[in-house]
């Protein structure tokens, strides 16, 4: 164990995962990050605090983190290279390990033209690889990149993104490896809408032993329309939506379209969860707070916190396994608790 | 071009000269080696001149073929013989996830993202192919536009900041996966 992290906990655990995005507000008002966490909170293990995705600007990444943590969440920060260099990087891990944050996904930043300031400056200066490794070196070895000792060093679960949908196909598992070398216990991949492809991906993955290394959760969400779905893989950067995931959406009438949207979402949480080395889903959804909690209900993964009193008798569990030498664990045993829920009921009706 | 940053400059035949890997990583092979043999004399007779002659001789001929941005200190080498600075969030370690289905650039849309490129071109070189999986330190932003060649026999780029160095013994050449 990194950190006392909540998220490392239930990985670790073997318990498929759930984590959510939080969509951060454009105010200053804490109640709208606490009205987006509620519902989120219920449903999901932890929960993921965007850094200026979309290259949008919106409250920042570490004072969501800082909100959520106040309000007893387990937040996941995540600090893009767009914005800030190396020493405000580093200053900002300390900052929100102190602050209580457990876990920091490094993540290479969607561009300024991707976003509505085109004409702002783009830093750059790490890139999510080098800021993987900053942050290793500055929680096992204590020092910052320049050398300098930390009196405390950060106690993080670290992770970091994945891309199997789009070129160069044959390195993204191998460059997943090296973000894994490079630090990153857990991964969080972008949207999966094509089974086949993370099928291909997560093959390699298995054959080289990542699982074994870090935590897979795939990226999940519902599309509202086909509208949505063609504006998402045409304006949102790394997004791939396969044909027949629109035709589908275009297929139904109008009221449909959002029903089936999260019937597309389901379907693929469940087909991904009986994926060999998927450790758990991400689910991200653009100002739909309420879907996520529906998704997660009817994908048959809730309750999240009901197997609280079993959840010491893992940590026990893990102890064990640590003392005999084993490392994280793979994540063959997920379903296991999953399927003995009472939230399954709903599963029937989509096969 | 939609978009008019010095990364999206191409001169006309040097992609064709880049779809060369193997060849232009033996030339590099060789040209190391004479000029790491040159350059103490160069050095003895003008130090200052020989600065300015390969800064311009790299910004010439590095510019013309792989639109070299002058970072002072090069890894073409490991990186399919493709410039990573031509990638416009200076990524060293490979593509963003933002690369757009027909493998083209996500901020230069009428690009090739040039880690495309430079993983197909790795995969066609026997001596440093395998370099691409090697993890590289940040980059040192004080070399910018100074001879990389230079910083290379002085072993200035090799130099990794401190913390860094203490983490991986090995500075530069560390941290494979494999
Ligand atoms: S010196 Fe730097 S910018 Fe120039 S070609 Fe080499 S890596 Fe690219």
């Amino acid at each position: 164990m990194f950190a006392n992290s909540r998220l490392e906990r239930v990985l670790r655990s073997g318990r498929f995962a759930v984590t959510a995005e939080l969509n951060a507000p454009d105010s200053a008002n804490p109640e709208d990050v606490y009205r987006n966490a509620l519902v989120l909170a219920e449903v999901c293990d932890a929960i993921n605090a965007t850094d200026g995705s979309g290259a949008n600007c919106h409250m920042s990444s570490l004072g969501c983190c800082a909100l959520l943590v106040r309000a007893g969440y387990e937040p996941v920060y995540q600090i893009s290279c767009r914005d800030r260099n190396r020493i405000a990087i580093q200053g900002d891990l300390l900052g929100a390990a102190a602050l209580g944050v457990k876990n920091v996904l490094c993540l290479t930043g969607d561009d300024v033209t991707a976003g509505d300031q085109p004409g702002a400056k783009r830093v750059f200066d790490l890139d999510s690889l080098q800021l993987l490794h900053t942050a290793t070196i500055m929680r096992d070895h204590g020092v910052f990149l320049s050398g300098r000792k930390l009196t405390t060093p950060p106690q993080l679960f670290l992770g970091a993104a994945a891309n199997p949908f789009v070129p160069p196909f044959a390195w993204r598992p191998e460059r997943m490896a090296k973000k894994i070398a490079a630090g990153a216990s857990f991964i969080q991949t972008q949207y999966c809408f094509d089974v086949p492809r993370l099928r291909t991906f997560m093959q390699r993955a298995v054959d080289m032993g990542l699982h074994e290394k870090a935590f897979i959760l795939v990226g999940v969400g519902p599309l509202r329309s086909d509208k949505a779905a063609e504006f998402m893989r045409t304006k949102v950067p790394g997004v791939h939506i396969p044909d027949a995931v629109v035709a589908r959406l275009a297929g139904v009438a109008p009221k449909q379209k959002a029903e089936e949207g999260k019937r597309i979402c389901i379907e693929i949480i469940q087909q991904v969860r009986e994926m060999a080395g998927v450790a758990g889903v991400h689910i991200m959804a653009y100002r739909q707070e309420e879907t996520v909690a529906e998704i997660v209900h009817r994908a048959g993964l809730f309750p999240r916190h009901a197997v609280g009193a079993h959840r010491e008798g893992h940590v026990n569990q893990h102890a064990v396994h640590h003392a005999s030498g084993n490392g994280a664990q793979p994540a063959h045993h997920a379903g296991q608790y999953g399927s003995a829920s009472p939230g399954m009921a709903s599963q029937g009706e989509l096969q | 071009m939609t978009i008019n940053l010095p990364e999206a400059r191409r001169w006309p035949g040097s992609e064709w000269i880049k779809n060369h890997p193997a060849a232009l990583e033996r030339i590099y092979a060789v040209s190391v080696k004479a000029f790491t043999r040159v350059y103490p004399a160069m050095k003895k007779i003008a130090p200052q001149s020989s600065e300015r002659v390969m800064v311009f001789v790299e910004a010439v001929g590095k510019g013309y073929v792989w639109n070299c941005q002058m970072c002072g200190q090069c890894i073409l080498h490991s990186t399919g013989m493709t410039c990573p600075m031509n990638c416009p969030k200076n990524l060293r370690n490979g593509p963003c996830g933002g690369v757009r289905a027909n493998g083209h650039c996500e901020v230069i849309p009428e690009r090739m993202c040039v880690w495309v490129q430079a993983w197909e071109r790795s995969q066609a070189m026997a001596v440093y192919g395998h370099k691409i999986v090697t993890l590289q330190p940040p980059v040192n932003r004080a070399l910018k536009n100074t001879s990389s060649w230079i910083n290379m026999v002085e072993g200035t780029d090799q130099i990794t900041p401190p913390g860094w160095a203490a983490a991986s013994p090995t500075g530069n050449e560390g941290l494979e996966h494999r």
